[in-house]
């Protein structure tokens, strides 16, 4: 069939070309619906050109699977369905993840970057001994990432030289791939090799139930510090909140003293997001609080200290006792 | 039956410093700068410490990868209560390509070495704020990791870890051998008191090279460069409350 040198090094390099342009994009979910960081994962995916795969890993993955496959631009969605993925344990899951890995040879492997994936890649990677690159909020080529490093005071443009990319990639800096107009072939994952032993077990979660937006899709986002003094004073900003269809974080030194759960940090280990409009209400404004959301395009900040550092990035600045400030803006707004 | 603990902790750029960019655009300026121990790793060796003090642990070896300075960070640990400390020596110029995929095979070996049960570290460092080494390390050794724990406690079977995860938290238990990385609320560090920071000069470190350890430290990523960050046009104040509203609703924000 290759009977000339010419034909065979034309296949060749149609394979070297293929060999530079495959993704798979770890899919997070809830096995009911995609988790929106994936959305915004498929369309770095999707940036880097060539082949983009999913891999829907859970206990009950049919939904998401179907889910996944509606969205343009995947070529197939692979499915690991296994009651030992109960609370998606990064242990159970890497011996997955190197199965398609090993059959299939991706050039990428992307997630979103969120608790889930910066708990399971690095692990992939390791196995893979490659340097995984995580948060980026940039591609420059399929070698070469943008990243933010000191808290976003820096920005890093690298060149990886492993073979296989193993990167996060912050949901601010790409839009949500979007769900409809695509048909992927659906198939099952290659099995993982060998058993992992029971080294870790999911006992439960204590997941903060809220009516309000998400905070990493909300487009307008209030948000409480140290100022707020209590956890009961929070109601005025879930007022002013409910009022703007906003979402509600915090800062550091809220969650620390208990005023809210940790899920409403905003900042350089909490989350980092970029909405329409935020509104600082009694933060100061430290580096690794700024670090969360000095990206979003309006801010606007309210504190009665005119020196807080928080009013060298807002937009507006309002120098003013949050305790009659907050509620005036509610009724007015 | 007490547990051993290897700590893991880093030298890094003091968090309060305003960082410059270096001229040649390659990296950020370290020279003549204020540099601690990276907060998460105080929490990690603060740990340590708590669970030594609940008599769980025997024995923490504190490990520090980096140039002669990365001693100071080691002398910290050791003066908040680490036993001894292992010096893995790095050339200033090679930090820059130095990552947690090399970290992890440094630690992956020192903990089979010194045959430990926990290896603790911080969840990420506030320099490259990678959040990757915890991880990889645990999967180089093949044991169980709890990581970005904001409270760990001790099991008949091994351990049970509280996480802070973007829903809110998880909990999760694991057998031992097994990875910690500690998040921001696992616990309040300790300061060193003087009398510790001078025993702390007694106690013993060792110093050795990657290579001793059969680590292969070469570059996996280039640094093509460093940028200082898009810079935010300068704000106003507003005046009142009618003021902020007035303007907010120019930009189109109002009540949904």
């Amino acid at each position: 069939m290759f009977s000339t040198p010419t034909k065979l090094s034309g296949l060749v390099n149609t394979l070297r070309f293929a060999r530079n342009q495959s993704t798979l994009v770890l899919v997070e979910h809830n096995n009911e619906k995609i988790n929106p960081v994936t959305l915004n994962a498929i369309t770095a995916a999707r940036a880097l050109g060539g082949e983009v795969n999913c891999l829907v890993a859970g206990t009950s993955c049919g939904d998401v699977a179907k889910e996944v496959s509606s969205v343009e631009g995947i070529s197939k969605v692979l499915v690991a369905e296994d009651a030992a993925f109960e609370g998606f344990m990064p242990e159970k899951l890497t011996p997955i993840l190197m199965a398609s890995q090993n059959q299939f040879k991706f050039t990428h492997i992307i997630a979103g970057a969120s608790a889930f994936s910066r708990g399971l890649l690095p692990r992939v990677a390791a196995q893979l001994d490659v340097s995984p690159i995580s948060d980026i909020i940039g591609i420059k080529d399929k070698d070469t990432f943008v990243r933010t490093i000191y808290a976003g005071n820096a920005i890093m443009t690298l060149k990886s030289m492993d073979p296989v990319k193993i990167v996060t990639v912050r949901t601010t800096a790409f839009e949500p791939a979007t769900v409809g107009g695509g048909s992927a072939a659906l198939e099952a994952a290659p099995a993982a090799a060998g058993d992992t032993a029971d080294v870790s077990q999911w006992v439960g979660q204590e997941l903060s139930k809220s009516e309000r937006p998400d905070l990493g899709s909300a487009k307008v986002v209030v948000s409480g510090g140290r100022g707020m003094k209590t956890g009961d004073n929070f109601s005025m900003l879930y007022d002013l909140a409910d009022k703007l269809g906003a979402g509600v974080g915090a800062s550091r030194a809220a969650v620390d003293a208990g005023m809210v759960p940790n899920d409403m940090q905003i900042g350089q280990t909490g989350k980092i997001i970029a909405p329409e409009l935020y509104i600082a209400v009694g933060i100061s404004g430290a580096i690794q609080h700024l670090a969360g959301m000095k990206d979003s395009k309006v801010i606007v900040a309210v504190n009665k200290d005119p020196e807080a550092p928080i009013f060298q990035v807002s937009d507006f600045g309002l120098v003013a006792d949050l305790f009659k400030a907050v509620p005036e803006i509610t009724e007015k707004i | 039956m007490a547990l051993k603990v290897l700590v893991g902790c880093k030298r890094v750029i003091d968090y309060a410093v305003k960082i410059r960019i270096k001229p040649d655009k390659l990296g950020v300026v370290t020279e003549g700068v204020k540099h601690s121990m990276n907060p998460f790793d105080e929490i990690a060796v603060e740990e340590a410490v708590r669970m030594k003090e609940a008599k769980l642990v025997n024995e923490i070896i504190v490990v520090s990868c980096g140039p002669a300075q990365a001693m100071e960070t080691i002398r910290t640990a050791l003066a908040m209560g680490a036993d001894r400390g292992i010096h893995v020596e790095i050339p200033l110029g090679q930090m820059d390509t130095f990552q947690p995929l090399h970290v992890s095979k440094v630690l992956a070996k020192l903990a089979e070495k010194e045959k430990v049960d926990i290896v603790m570290l911080g969840k990420l460092a506030i320099d490259d704020d990678a959040n990757q080494t915890a991880q990889m390390t645990a999967s180089l050794l093949d044991w169980p990791q709890g990581v970005f724990a904001s409270k760990i406690d001790k099991t008949d079977a091994g351990l049970e870890i509280i996480r802070e995860v973007d829903g809110g938290l998880e909990t999760i238990r694991t057998t031992l051998p097994a990875v910690l990385s500690a998040d921001l609320r696992l616990n309040e560090p300790r300061y060193a008191t003087l009398p510790n920071i001078m025993k702390a000069k007694k106690k013993k470190v060792v110093k050795m090279k990657p290579a001793d350890l059969g680590v292969d430290m070469a570059p996996r990523i280039q640094v093509v460069s460093v940028e200082d960050p898009p810079v935010r046009e300068a704000g106003q104040t507003v005046s009142d409350v009618d003021d902020l509203v007035a303007k907010l609703k120019d930009k189109g924000f109002s009540s949904a």
